[in-house]
């Protein structure tokens, strides 16, 4: 497994000799200040191998990765290729040793066309300066035909969807010779169905001799196609793990301990619908209708969840129940009274509990501390307000109440939450909504950024809610979450509803949904449809099953 | 929050701007800083919603940064522009010139003469403001002081107006307009009307607070209803205002009977503030007001649900938003109050130092304002102590000059100084060598969290 796999029918001109590269990290750390993101981490990227890096949010993946690519200096430790020292001062230098990276937020212009940007940085050109696109043009296609990229050099690349987008990044490692390709959390942005087809690009480079480095917390992407994996846990190796490991196995090496990643869930009960939403659109400034006519309704003790590939209208769709969105037109009934044009705070008022999907943003306010941000939207409400002078000591009581409640880990209330992590601040907005009665709650992507151990945490509280008998919307992009706690999944395309199915509708039915495909489209035009596995029962073999993490 | 791209990170995180707390906190706060410098916080697609001009503030503006760092830069910048101001002071002095003439000879003359030139300007400068010891009474004595608490008055509330609108993300420039509106308002009021004592300057208080109310509120009108950027509103709002003020004062409503000048009747003596010590200084009710004004503001920002909706606003308006605040009303609300408070300056100037209405009723304080919230952080006591020492520095300029002629215009050098060390914190922290990379993450964080939680000097 460990030696580069090369087919004896390799396409191989003389400018592109496959030419394998070592790569070795030995004692790299990186300090920030006085913190230390990276601690002693030695890593071996064997030649032709795809090698994982598994760590959870924050673990100090991205920053070593940062380093290997020249972005930041380690503060000790050192890179090796084929056993020689190098050092690196930017990208650049990363580059001309044939290290390519793919990150995670594309580098992209979207307004320059595929070919554009693969120049870009490296532009070749004809004399007197002029550009000469027709060799870039004339590369990406043999790469494209090599690797079936099916890429279109002209196309441009704001017009491209996010899969092809990343291919095109891919391109501009391979491009520039790249012998070991970095890609940072590349399934993040993905449908299932892209997912796989980018697991079988990786094994096709693979096959062609370059290594990857793939970085995820996705467990089930990591099983499917590492050859080795290295844990990091804040900042050190915490050991290396073969792609037979269990899926347990390996979140407990990246937690630190013991983690339940099966959630126990009884099953729901639902009583009468008291949430509906009828024929709901909503036009972006620019006129598009980012969510076209939906309709569907939640009855209370039941939990629907709102799937979709990101970017589909599902931020509009929850914002625009919270009133936050102004070109709304339709219908919202809570209990029978109409919410579209109700002010923000009116609808909070009437028992709406809203985790916003990103906290840093809309969440929370970071320079405030944990207790402010634990009355941000009952600042104003009795116990903590009369009239409009505060109380400062029932802001701190209700604090203390609710760090122990929903065992927030910080010393004081007193503290900006900003310097909290992740899983915490996710603490801080759930507590502070599921805080009061609710006669809806909506949570948008409850669980994005947060470690394992948090995880189970904050889904059992959407479980506890759900059971005291409010109806409860969650929104997600990680297939496994909607899985885990839906009791009907609605998905979303396009601003369009594709279909709304029950609970245990297999994972290649609502893959193909979150395309665009409803599920009798697809039993019309292809075999009936098979309501196959739940969640977490793909082995590591399985391609097709490969898209979410067991936890984002 | 756009900075999600890890090569920004790598230039930001040296300077300790990331959040550190306390060594105890250390493992979550690498955590945090981890996150975000990877972008790993989650997928790209994080909707980049319209924000556009339309809601203020936001989270990490320069602007903001410099607005409300640490108070330990500001004591350290005043420190700096003095000592620049003093070889300043000793570059342009006579017996400097002639030391140096023989500094290789005799270096220390040359630096006894610097030494003598800065101090015995600065002492006078101290004299002029505080203390002066050849006074012949103890009235004499603290005259100077006096006359800086004078002075100071309209510093304290025209600036406590600009750092309330910064602390709600607004950039309130227009200081000058609000205590010019205010003003011409109270001082029509104070020379128009003839009303009996108490209730005369009760009326001019509250017409001068109206005025400055009503044209800050404008500003936050317009920006709440068409996104204008408060910037641009508020300098054009100065401008109307000062043309205004210069046309009414060519009206024969506004000039004494009979003349042509540019000048108002003198205010009726039950219009204006009460010598607070006797007839001997000019210091009046106006100090007293500004010490309930900061009072006041302290309430507001730390303990009403008012302030609270401002603070929010101000350092995040899309989580203030969600959480059901109304941005519009709170930005109106802010630039009134912002108003308000500068407008009790301008009351100040016509019923408390001044006594009449001319074209330099505001002279240069709405401005100095600024600098004034500057200097203070954006902090209610901050500011006050702020306006204090530009008092002081104002009142003493004059005996400086007279003594020692030093001119005026060192006293605005050294302001300007001030102001550019604070606008820039690591050139402060390098000459004293506390860059922070060196410093302990604990008072980096300390000094954070207690400029931004406000928690007020």
């Amino acid at each position: 497994m460990l030696q580069p796999h090369i087919p004896s029918g390799q396409p191989t001109d003389a400018s592109r000799l496959v030419r394998v590269l070592k790569l070795e990290l030995r004692g790299i750390t990186k300090r920030f200040g006085s913190l230390l993101a990276n601690d002693h981490i030695d890593v071996v990227v064997e030649p032709g191998q795809i090698h994982c890096l598994l760590g959870e949010n924050g673990a100090g993946k991205s920053t070593l990765m940062n380093v290997l690519y020249g972005l930041y200096e380690p503060t000790e430790g050192e890179i090796l290729i084929d056993d020689k020292p190098v050092s690196f001062r930017g990208p650049g230098d990363a580059m001309a040793a044939g290290i390519g990276m793919v990150h995670q937020h594309f580098m992209l212009v979207p307004v320059f066309t595929v070919a554009e940007n693969v120049a870009l940085g490296a532009e070749s050109t004809k004399a007197g300066g002029f550009l000469n696109l027709d060799d870039t043009r004339k590369k990406i296609r043999e790469i494209s035909d090599r690797y079936g990229f099916d890429v279109d050099p002209d196309a441009l690349v704001e017009d491209l969807p996010v899969g092809v987008q990343q291919r095109v990044e891919i391109i501009k490692a391979l491009v520039r010779d790249a012998k070991v390709l970095i890609l940072d959390e590349p399934t993040a942005v993905l449908t299932p169905q892209d997912t796989d087809e980018l697991l079988d690009i990786m094994r096709q480079l693979k096959s062609a001799g370059t290594s990857i480095v793939f970085i995820s917390h996705k467990l089930r992407e990591v099983k499917a196609i590492s050859d080795t994996i290295t844990v990091i846990r804040r900042g050190k190796v915490v050991g290396t793990a073969s792609p037979t490991a269990s899926t347990s196995e390996l979140a407990s090496m990246m937690v630190g301990r013991a983690v339940s990643l099966k959630l126990e869930k009884a099953p729901a009960k639902p009583q009468e619908k008291t949430f509906q939403v009828k024929d709901l659109t909503i036009i972006a400034p620019s006129g598009q209708h980012v969510v076209d006519g939906v309709s569907f309704d939640i009855a209370r003790g039941e939990i629907l969840a709102i799937a979709g590939v990101q970017g589909n209208g599902q931020t509009e769709l929850s914002e625009a129940i919270l009133g936050l969105q102004e070109r709304a037109h339709g219908s919202i009934l809570l209990d029978g009274e109409e919410l579209v044009g109700r002010s923000v705070k009116g609808i909070l008022n009437a028992g709406v509990g809203f985790v916003p999907e990103d906290r840093s943003v809309d969440g929370l306010i970071g320079t405030f501390s944990i207790a402010e941000n634990l009355i941000l939207d009952r600042y104003d409400q009795p116990p903590f307000a009369k009239g409009i002078s505060m109380s400062p000591a029932k802001v701190l009581e209700n604090a203390k109440t609710r760090i122990d409640e929903f065992d927030v880990r910080t010393p004081s209330g007193m503290l900006a939450a900003g310097t909290l992590s992740g899983g915490n601040q996710q603490k801080v907005v759930m507590a502070r909504e599921l805080s009061r009665p609710l006669r809806l709650f909506i949570a948008s992507q409850p669980t994005r950024g947060v470690d394992v151990g948090s995880i189970e945490f904050l889904h059992k509280r959407i479980l506890a809610e759900r059971d005291r008998g409010t109806p409860v919307m969650i929104v997600s992009t990680e297939l496994d979450e909607v899985i885990e706690l839906a009791d009907r999944i609605a998905v979303l395309y396009k601003g369009r509803l594709v279909g709304i199915v029950p609970a245990g509708t297999g994972r290649d039915v609502l893959g193909l949904m979150m395309a665009g495909i409803s599920p009798e489209e697809h039993a019309q035009a292809d075999k009936p449809l098979t309501n196959t596995s739940h969640a977490n029962q793909a082995g590591p073999t399985s391609s097709s099953s490969a898209e979410g993490g067991d936890h984002d | 929050m756009t900075e999600k791209h890890p090569h920004k990170h790598a230039a930001e995180q040296p300077d300790g701007k990331s959040h550190e707390a306390s060594p105890s906190e250390e493992e979550t706060s690498a955590a945090v800083t981890l996150d975000t410098a990877g972008g790993a916080m989650g997928p790209s697609a994080v909707p980049v919603t319209a924000q556009g001009g339309q809601l203020p503030g936001g989270p990490d503006t320069l602007v903001r940064k410099i607005f409300t760092g640490s108070g330990m830069v500001s004591v350290l910048a005043v420190l700096l522009a003095l000592i620049l101001g003093g070889l300043l002071i000793a570059s342009t002095d006579r017996q400097v010139g002639t030391t140096a003439g023989y500094l290789f000879a005799r270096p220390t003359d040359f630096l006894s003469a610097v030494w003598n030139a800065a101090t015995r300007s600065y002492i006078a400068l101290f004299q002029g403001s505080v203390f002066n010891p050849r006074g012949s009474s103890l009235a004499g004595q603290f005259a100077p002081l006096m006359e800086t608490l004078t002075i100071a008055t309209p510093l304290i509330t025209a600036g406590l107006g600009v750092a309330l609108a910064f602390r709600a993300g607004l950039f309130n420039i227009g200081a000058q307009g609000q205590i010019i509106m205010a003003g011409i308002l109270a001082a029509w009021v104070g020379f128009a009307l003839h009303l009996p004592m108490g209730l005369h300057l009760l009326l001019v208080l509250v017409a001068g607070i109206i005025g400055g109310a009503v044209w800050g509120g404008l500003v936050g009108l317009l920006k709440a209803r068409t996104g204008a950027h408060e910037v641009i509103l508020t300098i054009m709002f100065n401008y109307i205002a000062l043309y205004f003020l210069r046309y009414l004062l060519n009206t024969p409503a506004f000039q004494r009977p009979g003349e042509s000048n540019p000048i108002s009747p003198i205010l009726d003596p039950s219009a204006v503030y009460p010598q607070i010590f006797g007839s001997q200084y000019r210091l009046h009710l106006g100090f007293v007001l500004a010490i309930a004004a900061t009072v006041l503001v302290w309430w507001l920002l730390n303990r009403s649900t008012v302030g609270f909706e401002f603070r929010a606003v101000g350092a995040n308006p899309k989580a203030a938003q969600t959480a059901g605040i109304n941005v519009s009303r709170s930005t109106i609300l802010v630039m009134a109050i912002a108003g308000a408070l500068a407008g009790l300056s301008g009351v100040a100037q016509v019923a408390g130092t001044e006594k009449v209405l001319t074209d330099g009723v505001a002279a240069t304080y709405g401005f100095d304002a600024i600098t004034v919230a500057l200097l203070g952080r954006s902090t209610p006591w901050g500011t006050f102590a702020a306006g204090l020492l530009f008092g002081a520095f104002r009142a003493g300029a004059v005996q400086m000059q007279i003594q020692t002629g030093t001119p005026i215009d060192i006293v605005l050098v050294v302001q300007s100084l001030i102001v550019l060390f604070i606008a820039a914190p690591p050139l402060v922290r390098a000459v004293f060598g506390l860059n922070p990379r060196r410093r302990k993450p604990a008072s980096a964080g300390r000094s954070q969290k207690a400029a931004t939680t406000g928690g007020a000097a």
